[in-house]
């Protein structure tokens, strides 16, 4: 038994370690004094001082920017239609579910030049425009994926009680629908942030030779011989996840805490 | 309620129109374009008066694309497998874990996915190149041996595709798994052991037979985006290796520049990625498969 433990641990850190290796590499060479990539010249902070350079911020700003819009017009649109799909008749349902798994069944790469040959047969020009449409095209199918599972658990006697009482349909859906769907449009809106912040193959894509994403950035660069710059920003990054799952955690566990001693 | 009913589903009304314009119109015009012949100047022009089966033609008789679709295929399956060998474990190990410890490794494993892909993919170059960390520490292991261990020589070769591949897409194998095991009845694994059976028993019999929706899942998601990546096999297969997404991305953004053979490409790969899915669910005995994420 204590045999079978110590085997779990060796290899569950064995497997973390394999995991991190190359996170770990990223974060020590963004310190590399050395434009070079793979020779150690000495420690230096510069890099993080390099990246408030123009392309980077700008690019970590599309990024951003995108990602943000993109999840919240993706959520919007991918609420309204999941409440609208789960009341469709189950024929049509499971026909508008196929087409709707389609952006996620398919790989990026067909996604991405399918969306290119569209906004190219309709001459729409290419840039910010048409990145942020492809992210939320692909953005959509995930939150209605996740808000689907949560209308199934819903009462349906709670919003009939709740018309039989008065509430006008509005009032209803925005009273009692929405809240209790509330974890399953975080869920999406979370998912939807995810994919677009590290999207790079629809992206690549769909935009313009000069509106660049993070990853459409870094890219480039590995094309041209990358710089720490690059590790740099990616260390920050990854510090601010991790800060923001850490505060999290805690935070659900104090909850959690708080409701068992009640 | 019905009366609801008959109002609410007219919300989805928008979503069928944004599918189709922005799903079913955009495959339809892919194949638009792989049955159109390819214009001067590698303009799309919309516009055409003859259709051809040219590029059609030229997918199956030039054999070097069946065999990259091919080659791509395989690496892609001894990454999925790969993939499955390692992370069964972990998924086994993670839902035998209780509360926070679980919940802490849930994390660790899925912090990795938070950094760029593209950035943790080209970082292996660091560990596995030439003039790599793995290289440098057998140097100076050599250097005070008396034999001499060889050098990795593995960076662009498929067999560093095929890590990377692993590499990237473990979690998506260890999750679904996870979840499914996490939902495992105890008391069928108390049942066995009461009735005599050990531990290997208990695992071969109940636990892996339960844990197939789950595989088939990690599966589909290791399998497909292997399959179709072309970031992985660029960097750390030097891009020599002609793999399918290679392929494509030049067709449309790289020096073959052929964008309705590039078309006919895609056509291909959708019709047989959709058999390998229907294939899929077709072992899959879960009745909601398209309803939710996993």
């Amino acid at each position: 038994m204590v045999k079978g433990k110590i085997f779990s641990y060796l290899y569950t850190s064995l497997i973390l370690l394999f995991l991190y290796a190359p996170i770990f590499v990223l974060v020590i060479f963004s310190f590399n004094d050395s434009s070079k990539k793979m020779t150690w010249e000495g420690f230096t902070t510069k890099w993080y001082i390099e990246i408030m350079e123009e392309d980077i911020i700008q690019s970590l700003i599309v990024t951003l920017t995108i990602a943000l819009l993109a999840t919240i017009f993706s959520t919007i649109l991918g609420s309204i239609s999941a409440i609208g799909i789960y009341h469709l008749k189950t024929r049509y349902k499971r026909v508008v579910l196929k087409v709707n798994s389609l952006p996620i069944l398919n790989p990026d790469i067909v996604t991405g030049i399918s969306l290119m040959i569209l906004f190219l047969a309709i001459s729409l020009q290419f840039g910010y425009t048409t990145m942020l449409i492809a992210h939320i095209i692909f953005d959509t199918p995930y939150v209605i994926l996740a808000i689907l599972p949560k209308l199934k658990q819903l009462n349906p006697n709670i919003l009939e009680a709740a018309l039989d009482l008065g509430a006008t349909p509005s009032k209803a859906v925005r009273k009692i629908i929405l809240p209790q769907l509330a974890p399953g449009i975080i869920t999406g809106a979370l998912i939807a942030f995810t994919l677009s912040v590290d999207d790079f193959v629809i992206s690549y894509f769909t935009t313009a030779n000069g509106v660049d994403n993070l990853s459409i950035w870094i890219f480039n660069q590995t094309r041209k011989g990358i710089t720490p710059a690059a590790n740099a920003i990616s260390s920050i990054m990854l510090i601010l996840v991790i800060t923001l799952l850490t505060i999290i955690f805690i935070r659900l566990s104090k909850d959690f805490k708080k409701k068992e001693s009640h | 309620m019905s009366s609801t009913n008959k109002i609410l589903y007219k919300l989805s009304y928008l979503y069928i129109f944004w599918m189709f314009l922005f799903i079913v119109l955009p495959v339809f015009l892919v194949f638009w374009y792989s049955i159109t012949p390819l214009k001067s100047g590698n303009s799309l022009s919309f516009y055409t008066i003859k259709f051809t089966l040219e590029n059609y033609k030229h997918f199956f008789v030039k054999s070097d694309y069946i065999k990259s679709l091919y080659n791509s295929f395989k690496l892609a399956f001894f990454a999925t497998g790969f993939t499955l060998i390692i992370g069964y474990p972990i998924a086994l190990i993670l839902a035998n874990m209780k509360g926070k410890k679980r919940n802490i490794f849930l994390l660790l494993m899925i912090i990795p996915m938070w950094t760029n892909m593209l950035l943790r993919t080209y970082a292996w170059q660091y560990i596995i190149g030439r003039n790599g960390l793995i290289n440098h520490w057998i140097n100076q292991l050599n250097s005070f041996l008396p034999f001499s261990i060889p050098e990795l020589n593995i960076m662009y070769t498929k067999t560093a595709v095929m890590l990377g591949m692993t590499y990237n897409y473990l979690p998506f194998m260890i999750l679904p798994i996870f979840s499914v095991l996490v939902k495992l009845d105890k008391d069928l694994l108390n049942a066995a052991y009461d009735l005599g059976a050990n531990k290997f028993w208990a695992f071969i019999k109940i636990t892996f037979p339960l844990s197939i929706p789950g595989i088939i899942s990690g599966a589909t998601m290791v399998f497909l985006p292997a399959a179709t990546s072309f970031i992985i096999p660029q960097y750390l297969g030097g891009g020599k290796d002609m793999l399918i997404g290679t392929i494509i991305e030049l067709q449309f953004k790289g020096t073959a520049n052929n964008p309705n053979f590039g078309s006919t490409l895609s056509i291909i790969l959708m019709i047989v990625i959709f058999g390998i899915t229907t294939l899929f669910s077709l072992g899959s005995k879960d009745e909601s498969k398209g309803e939710s994420l996993w």
